[in-house]
């Protein structure tokens, strides 16, 4: 599964993308999220804000969106454009 | 018809309302919201980066002209948004709505801007003239006048 970052939330995990399996167990966003806070203590950091929004297949999810390993999805903070 | 163009070069505003005005005569009216850069922080601005999630961004803004066109009775819709480094005073967004009656024209227009500005996948992230930098925060009013488009009285 490809897994996006983008502003902010990209540079406090030195990442723009990663690419991982989707494990068993990780059904929706809330258990993905979950999954990334175990890879450290900037990923359990930055993860952990109320705020983050998700897209799944570049559509705008919830933490219950259901995933697929052919999936893309994004984190990202609340958008700014305009 | 609905035009989305999300791009790093500048735009030309007058061109784009005349694709609004071009060879038609059942346009009645044409609002526009045009957005530039503005430098009035505490610190003065160098410039501004623009980050964007390539192909959801012009998804987005899609769905939210689609949405305009249901809910107004509208000709053509204009979105464009600039990404990539820009200087204060530089143009950032061009909106523009083309209807027979005005009422349908400055809604769709804030409308879109008002979707635009909540949903669509932008970043900005400020470069100061002393060096520092910052992400800018969304605003709580960004989300307040979103929400007024969809309650429910």
């Amino acid at each position: 599964m490809k897994i996006l970052f983008f502003g902010n939330l990209r540079e406090q995990l030195g990442t723009g993308e990663i690419e991982v399996p989707l494990a068993p167990g990780t059904n929706n966003i809330a258990d993905l999220l979950e999954a990334l806070k175990q890879r450290g203590s900037e990923w359990q950091q930055a993860l952990s804000t109320g705020s983050l929004l998700y897209a799944v297949n570049q559509t705008m999810a919830t933490q219950s969106t259901l995933l697929k390993d052919s999936d893309e999805v994004a984190l990202f903070p609340p958008v700014t454009g305009g | 018809m609905i035009t989305i163009a999300v791009q790093a070069a500048d735009f030309d505003t007058g061109q784009e309302i005349r694709q609004l005005q071009a060879d038609r005569t059942d346009v009645g009216g044409i609002a526009i919201f045009a957005g530039q850069v503005r430098d009035t922080g505490d610190k003065p601005l160098g410039f501004m980066h623009l980050e964007h999630y390539p192909g959801m961004t012009e998804a987005s803004l899609q769905q939210t002209a689609e949405q305009a066109e249901q809910r107004w009775a509208l000709i053509d819709i204009r979105i464009v948004h600039r990404i990539g480094d820009l200087l204060p005073g530089d143009q950032i967004v061009f909106v523009g709505v083309s209807s027979i009656h005005r009422e349908a024209a400055f809604n769709a227009c804030e409308f879109i801007m008002d979707h635009l500005k909540t949903h669509a996948p932008f970043w900005k992230k400020e470069y100061y003239r002393d060096g520092s930098t910052k992400w800018v925060d969304a605003k709580q009013t960004d989300q307040q006048r979103y929400a007024r488009w969809h309650q429910h009285n």
